[in-house]
């Protein structure tokens, strides 16, 4: 560790942490209670849930002001900018697990649930017992309980969607390497232009869930395979929305003549929360809906 | 060589806390948020206890005696989550916030606000699990590990609180962990390399890891819960096409890590106090750190040995089973460590260092109880009895809390200034010590003689035994009520503790750093020999 040691910043007391924790409180007992009044004439849940998302943009809004203001005003060290560097890092391999959770659950469905229901293994007598007419196949359109579905295919708006993601990892890596070498035109132009891909591939997806829904009868309660596919793909949209948002709030601090080539952080751990759920739309192109 | 601390603040600010009651809500400092974790974890473990005593009343005699058998179940539910998230994860958290920056010759921690976020979400969401409890259809009855499809087809109206609760706490530990990990990372002072820090330290970073690793995929588990109970999937519904055992191989991927994640810190914990009062230094110190790290990467194989009963194929138990078992060569390297430490020191029984014997002594007991369990055919008998409730609350009681209890009667004089008082921290080890083990010592018999867990009467057999342990219990209950007047006395009115308090104890936080520790631990970084 040779790094100087010159400057530790420790900011002074803070509001925000508090509001935060406040606005989860609330955000996690409107998400209990609408979901509980789902169906029901009561609805002050969904009231306390808009609350809590209230509280929660608005610290946002401060925490990041603040955090904003003090490193325009120099007061991080390059030791500060690594503390944030790793934490933003760390978050995402957390973000990484989550998303193992639901490949995790994919994977034991389509290799041993499913086929132990269909009778492998030495599961014989659950298939010749339980649901005699059941066949294990994947994507399993029809359930053991006998809901039927329909598979969604690769090709079509799925194909298209990765191309647009893929295609905005590289444009919004063309804007890094712009902002690196402080050419401000070509920053807005490829940054623009991933902010349209990236709204253009949520747009495709509400396509899609729209198509799923009405022609298809994919729904979310369709057995194991919709359940699969639209958590997965539903995770995976919610984190695009999230990155598609820290992207236009960096869009409009690059309008403002925020970042240097030097600093900053912002931007960079947008761009890898970006190139990240590009990842995880790859894995999940290729074993939700390829394979 | 200066700490800035804001741009308004006069120089003052650095050293002297902020009063009042806002000094806590809106603090960045990590000695005030440690405090917080420590007290909050405090009263968790005397709300959790209550919970205990309440389980260990109604089995003090069978028959059903006391309580509804739905409230039992909630009882033991909540016992459960509360111990695990409530007490023994943030009292970790809270050591870890006052001690690592001490350890490493940091200021604070890395990201200051963010650690006061963690902090106070936690106070929230066991509100709202301490809610469900009151509300209509109860509150969460299908056992901490909220089985499927216990949680989905048969649990109250409230379990959709439960899962958010159970989401905004993984929030926390997982920003926490991410807190502790950048810390270590990145502001250890010039010289502190990575193989000259504390155990402690080593073993939080290792814990912080497994902690961000596996808090999401809880939040995977939780979410699946939740659509399944309310939207109609069916991951854990064999009609659908899922799998009730599905939902166990989620939970003890989290599950098992998690365990470690409530014992690695504690080996970190007794490998400090061993030294200091064995007067040497620690034994094999490389070799503990390595240890550690294969007990953490061994912990990611070996889930499966808590499902051995729900018919997974052979080879499977098989791997599972080799697997759990490789994990007590780390594990006895590090109690031959600890006792390779006492061998030839010059001891003194002081109480950390009585409860840091006893924590050697009786988590070897847990292990084991728990090799025993990894051994699969002998799992089929032991499976879901009182063997396991005695084997865990071995290495948790007498393991993690224990730990804890040493930890807080050695450092106490660091963060207080203040000495405690010797004689009552002997009597509150002795009668702690005497009473877990008349509570938790006769379950392995019942256990091994086909009692039950989670059931609120039993077989007259058991009859005799049960309420021996039930008195255990009350002992134990109330003996950490000594604990709370020990510290209390010690803040109010100790003897003023000297900056080194025990003469064989090392590292930064005793070398370099008065007592109490100043507000801010190291304005320039210290010297690392």
């Amino acid at each position: 560790m040779t790094q100087p040691y010159d400057k530790y910043y420790v900011p002074a007391q803070s509001i925000w942490p508090i509001v935060g924790a406040v606005g989860l409180f609330l955000i996690a007992m409107g998400a209990g209670f609408s979901v509980q009044q789902m169906g029901s004439e009561q609805s002050y849940g969904l009231w306390v849930l808009t609350c809590g998302f209230v509280v929660i943009i608005t610290m946002l809004f401060g925490w990041f002001g603040n955090v904003i203001q003090e490193s325009m005003d120099g007061l991080y060290s390059a030791q500060m900018d690594r503390s944030f560097r790793q934490g933003m890092s760390w978050f995402i391999f957390s973000e990484i697990m989550f998303f193992g959770a639901f490949f995790g659950a994919l994977f034991y469905a389509r290799m041993i649930a499913v086929p132990w229901l269909g009778g492998a293994g030495n599961n014989e007598m659950t298939g010749a017992v339980l649901w005699p007419e059941f066949e294990a196949i994947w994507p399993l359109i029809q359930t053991p309980g006998g809901t039927t579905t329909e598979a969604m295919g690769w090709y079509g708006l799925p194909l298209l969607n990765t191309v647009i993601l893929v295609i905005s990892s590289f444009t919004l890596h063309f804007a890094h390497v712009s902002l690196e070498k402080d050419k401000r035109g070509p920053l807005k132009l490829w940054l623009a232009i991933t902010l349209v891909l990236g709204f253009a591939f949520l747009f495709f997806q509400v396509e899609e869930y729209v198509h799923a829904y009405q022609e298809m009868g994919l729904r979310l309660d369709s057995g194991i395979y919709g359940n699969t596919f639209f958590l997965l793909t539903g995770f995976h949209g919610l984190h695009v929305t999230l990155g598609a948002i820290m992207l236009t709030v960096m869009f409009l601090r690059v309008l403002k003549g925020h970042f240097t080539g030097k600093s900053h952080f912002a931007f960079m751990a947008s761009s890898w929360y970006w190139h990240f759920v590009d990842v995880v739309w790859l894995c999940l192109f290729l074993f939700v809906y390829v394979l | 060589m200066s700490t800035i601390s804001d741009v308004h603040s006069d120089h003052e600010e650095h050293h002297h806390a902020p009063r009042g009651l806002m000094r806590w809500v809106l603090t960045t400092n990590h000695k005030d948020i440690g405090s917080m974790y420590l007290w909050f974890s405090f009263a968790m473990f005397i709300v959790g206890g209550a919970m205990a005593m309440i389980i260990r009343a109604e089995l003090f005699q069978p028959g059903l005696q006391l309580v509804e058998p739905n409230f039992f179940n909630q009882m033991t539910t909540v016992h459960g989550l509360i111990m695990v998230f409530g007490a023994v994860m943030p009292a970790f958290t809270g050591l870890a916030n006052w001690l690592v920056p001490m350890m490493i010759g940091a200021p604070d921690m890395a990201l200051p606000r963010m650690n006061n976020w963690s902090f106070w979400i936690l106070p929230f969401a066991f509100s709202i699990l301490l809610a469900s409890l009151f509300m209509e259809g109860g509150g969460p009855n299908f056992g901490w590990t909220f089985y499927a499809p216990l949680s989905t087809k048969y649990s109250p109206d409230s379990t959709a609180l439960f899962v958010f609760a159970i989401h905004i706490m993984g929030i926390s530990s997982i920003m926490g962990a991410i807190n502790v990990i950048v810390t270590i990372m990145n502001l250890r002072a010039p010289g502190m390399t990575y193989m000259k820090l504390p155990l402690f330290v080593w073993t939080w970073f290792i814990t912080a890891f497994l902690l961000i690793a596996v808090m999401p995929v809880l939040a995977g588990a939780v979410t699946m819960v939740l659509t399944d109970k309310y939207f109609g999937t069916s991951f854990f519904d064999a009609a659908g096409g899922g799998d009730p055992v599905l939902f166990q191989h989620i939970f003890w991927f989290f599950g098992h890590p998690e365990v470690y994640i409530m014992i690695l810190p504690s080996f970190g914990i007794i490998s400090a106090i061993v030294p200091a009062f064995s007067r040497k230094p620690l034994f094999g110190y490389s070799s503990m750190v390595y240890a550690t790290a294969s007990i953490a990467g061994l912990s990611f194989v070996v889930w499966a040995h808590h499902m051995f009963t729900t018919g997974m194929p052979v080879e499977a138990e098989l791997f599972f089973m080799f697997c759990t078992m490789l994990i007590s060569v780390p594990t006895g390297v590090k109690v031959f460590n600890w006792v390779a430490t006492m061998w030839k020191g010059s001891l003194t029984f002081e109480t950390p260092m009585l409860f840091a014997i006893a924590f050697i002594v009786l988590f070897t007991i847990g292990g084991f109880s728990g090799l025993m369990l990894a051994i699969t055919p002998v799992d089929f008998q032991y499976h879901d009895t009182y063997f396991v409730v005695a084997h865990f609350h071995y290495v948790l009681v007498t393991g993690a809390i224990f730990s804890i209890m040493a930890a807080a009667y050695y450092w106490l004089p660091k963060w207080s200034g203040r000495m405690y008082d010797e004689g009552l921290g002997r009597l509150h080890f002795w009668c702690s010590l005497v009473s877990v083990n008349v509570l938790f010592f006769p379950m392995h018999f019942l256990g091994l003689g086909g009692m039950p867990r989670r059931i609120p009467d039993y077989a007259l057999q058991f009859a005799d035994v049960n309420a021996i342990v039930s008195i255990g219990g009350f002992a134990f209950g109330l003996s950490q009520f000594i604990f709370l007047y020990l510290v209390i006395k010690c803040i109010r009115s100790g003897e003023p503790a000297p900056a080194k308090p025990w003469e064989g104890a090392e590292g930064l936080e005793w070398d370099n750093l008065p007592s109490p520790a100043p507000y801010h631990s190291f304005t320039t970084p210290p010297e690392i020999k």
